[in-house]
């Protein structure tokens, strides 16, 4: 658990962030959400103390984070960042080693560590770990950067735009990684976007900051249903929200009884996803199946409209 | 089929021309001091070997001027250089009267021509092999190793630059260790002080401009007014602490030649470090603090690492520069190859200036070559981290 109590951060005259206070519970991911100069990345950095607040505590599990000195408390937490800062000069194996390095964790150790966070992000350890990372792609090299931050297994993992700066396509698969590798480690993730698709699509609760200030923290579909000021409702987009609200559900839980013509969707697809495949169709109606293929019902245009309209 | 020209070889095969038929062989002087009498190539050699020098000459002209394989190229330059290299000591012996040991022969115009030209051939062809570094590094130790043999074997002894060290062997030495001495020593104190004062200026902004300013500065004080301009505080220095003069300080000699080299010295290396450091990837310096490195452990596993090619290239500006000019620490008692350059424009002796400029280019060529394949080697793997 994190709990940010009055948190602040001066530079002379310009308030940055400003009397932040909010708890963060434990194995849930948390997106900071904001325009650029909202403070959303001071804060995270405060979090690790690579900014120093000027008045107010945090806590880790109970501890203030003062408590260590910063380089001991930074190597307990996993830090990614955009454009993944990978050391141009060590190969993608040393990268991925260097807090356990830090740490002083014996050589069979580390390599072990090492395979196992490569293999689990689909990188071959022969192939790619003597490798220099100029030599990889784009989506290689963030998948390097979360894996270097994973390494040490910290129970808490900060991300600063660890996505910013790949193309949609490895972006969703980079996210869809993030996920399942959340629920598999049960980390704790903090990460800062300007993305709202994204603050939803990833987020169990939303921070929404704006100069300096926690505008609204909670749930994605709260944060839909009622922004809590007009900064909040812009930053949502006003002609998305349906659609955001959609992408929160699954199609298993729109499922009528009935039966339907054509390729059936997976109960697991979002609603968003089964109504833009009702729409582009012409169809009013799409069987859904099941994980082991058995059919459970159907969706309708009309169903899901409903789902669609602001909650009461 | 038509003849393709080389755009190289045509420039190259014009200064063979000029060099072979119109410009003089070798020079022949009664003495040391009086001027020469210019001798071609069929008067400077003896008739068996005269004119298949000229024939090697000509015919590594024409593989150089038109389109030819690499390595019939580098074989055309290889021997054409060898056969100079050979044929003027020959002519050296053939010039020189029997018996006679006033007269001077030395390489005239044409002949360093054709060296500039087949050296250019050769470093084409080698530049276009694209070397890996060693192997510029063993291309070196194999021309060094053919030169040294050739010193060696006393073929080049009826030279006017070889009887000038013959008379001189002793001094040579001496002052080749001190003018060595004197570059590498002042180059390693600007390391020693100049990458501290270079992290420090990337540290600390406020620092970064007035200290580059003043190296600057200092930089473009002329070498000779800056050993002249260091004879007095040196002298006080000297006279007024205690154990200074015993040390060697002295306001001339060594002490201000080593100072002032020390100087010129800081600016390459302290910009140099700075720039290197600043051109380290925000991105690569944010993630080693934000996974708890600590500043030491930050400047010496990341910074430094990813600045030392470009420190390096600093250090390797220093090296070469430094060996130039320590032959003008000469003047001020300083010693090193200088002595023999300033003696020999005293004495109108161009055979003694030579004996000091010779070996100075001898001793920066190779710095220079070594170092860049150092550079290249440290480089590698490193490149700058395209962002995804």
């Amino acid at each position: 658990m994190i709990e940010i109590e009055g948190i602040t951060k001066r530079y002379d005259a310009t308030t940055v962030v400003d009397d932040v206070s909010m708890v963060i519970e434990p194995r849930t991911i948390v997106v900071i959400v904001g325009t650029s100069g909202s403070g959303k990345t001071t804060l995270l950095r405060m979090i690790n103390r690579l900014v120093e607040p000027t008045a107010g505590v945090i806590r880790l599990d109970g501890a203030d984070n003062r408590s260590l000195p910063g380089y001991e408390l930074r190597r307990s937490i996993g830090y990614a960042i955009q454009g993944h800062g990978l050391f141009p000069h060590r190969t993608v194996a040393q990268n991925i080693a260097t807090v356990p390095v830090l740490l002083g964790w014996d050589a069979a150790r580390i390599k072990r560590r090492v395979d196992e966070l490569m293999t689990l992000y689909q990188l071959d350890p022969q192939a790619f770990g003597p490798r220099y990372p100029h030599e990889l792609s784009g989506g290689q090299q963030q998948r390097v950067g979360v894996a270097r931050a994973l390494a040490a297994e910290p129970n808490v993992l900060l991300m600063d735009e660890p996505f910013g700066a790949l193309d949609p396509i490895i972006r969703n698969k980079a996210q869809e990684d993030l996920l399942a590798i959340q629920k598999r480690f049960g980390t704790t993730i903090i990460l800062v976007t300007h993305d709202m698709e994204e603050a939803v699509h990833m987020g169990d609760k939303i921070a929404v900051m704006d100069a300096g200030k926690l505008v609204q923290y909670a749930k994605p579909a709260e944060i839909l249903a009622k922004p809590a000021s007009a900064f909040v409702e812009t930053l949502v987009g006003a002609s998305e929200k349906p659609f955001r609200l959609l992408s929160l559900g699954r199609v298993r839980d729109a499922v009528e009884t009935g039966t339907a013509e054509g390729e059936a969707i997976p109960g697991d697809a979002s609603q968003r996803d089964a109504l833009a495949e009702l729409l582009w169709s012409g169809r009013p109606a799409l069987p859904v199946k099941g994980a082991d293929g058995k059919p459970l019902g159907r969706v309708t245009v009309g169903g899901l409209v409903k789902r669609a309209a602001r909650p009461a | 089929m038509t003849v393709r020209f080389d755009k190289l070889g045509v420039v190259i095969a014009a200064i063979v021309a000029y060099a072979a038929f119109a410009a003089p062989f070798a020079t022949f002087r009664a003495n040391r001091i009086v001027p020469g009498e210019a001798r071609s190539i069929l008067e400077a050699l003896p008739a068996a070997t005269g004119s298949p020098l000229l024939a090697v000459i000509v015919a590594a002209a024409l593989i150089a001027l038109l389109k030819t394989p690499l390595i019939m190229r580098l074989a055309a330059g290889v021997v054409a250089l060898a056969a100079l290299a050979l044929l003027i000591g020959v002519a050296g012996s053939f010039l020189t009267p029997e018996g006679n040991t006033f007269a001077r022969i030395s390489p005239a115009s044409g002949f360093w021509l054709l060296i500039f030209a087949f050296t250019l051939l050769l470093a084409d062809v080698l530049t276009r092999l694209n070397l890996s570094p060693w192997a510029r590094i063993g291309v070196l130790v194999v021309a060094a190793a053919a030169i040294g043999m050739l010193l060696v074997s006393g073929s080049w002894n009826s030279l006017s630059i070889l009887k000038e060290y013959a008379n001189r062997a002793d001094s040579f030495w001496a002052e080749a260790s001190k003018h060595v001495t004197l570059a590498l020593g002042s180059l390693a104190a600007a390391v020693i002080a100049g990458l501290p004062l270079g992290i420090l200026c990337h540290r600390v902004e406020k620092l970064r401009a007035g200290v580059l300013n003043v190296l600057n500065i200092i930089q473009t004080i002329p070498s000779i007014a800056l050993f002249g301009l260091l004879i007095a505080p040196l002298g006080w220095v000297a006279t007024h602490v205690p154990g200074a003069a015993s040390l060697g300080i002295r306001g001339i000699g060594t002490a201000p030649a080593f100072v002032a080299l020390f100087l010129y010295s800081l600016l390459p290396v302290v910009a140099n470090t700075v720039v290197g450091l600043a051109g380290v990837p925000r991105a690569a310096n944010d993630a080693a603090r934000g996974m708890g490195m600590t500043e030491r452990q930050r400047l010496f596993g990341v910074e430094f690492p990813l600045a030392f090619p470009v420190i390096l290239t600093g250090i390797r500006i220093v090296l070469v520069q430094n060996i130039g000019l320590t032959t003008i620490a000469a003047l001020i008692g300083g010693g090193g190859f200088g002595v023999f350059v300033f003696q020999g424009v005293g004495q109108t002796a161009m055979d003694l200036v030579l004996l000091g400029a010779v070996p100075t280019v001898a001793l920066a060529f190779p710095a220079a070559i070594i170092l860049d394949a150092v550079i290249e080697m440290t480089s590698t793997g490193r490149r700058e981290a395209q962002p995804a």
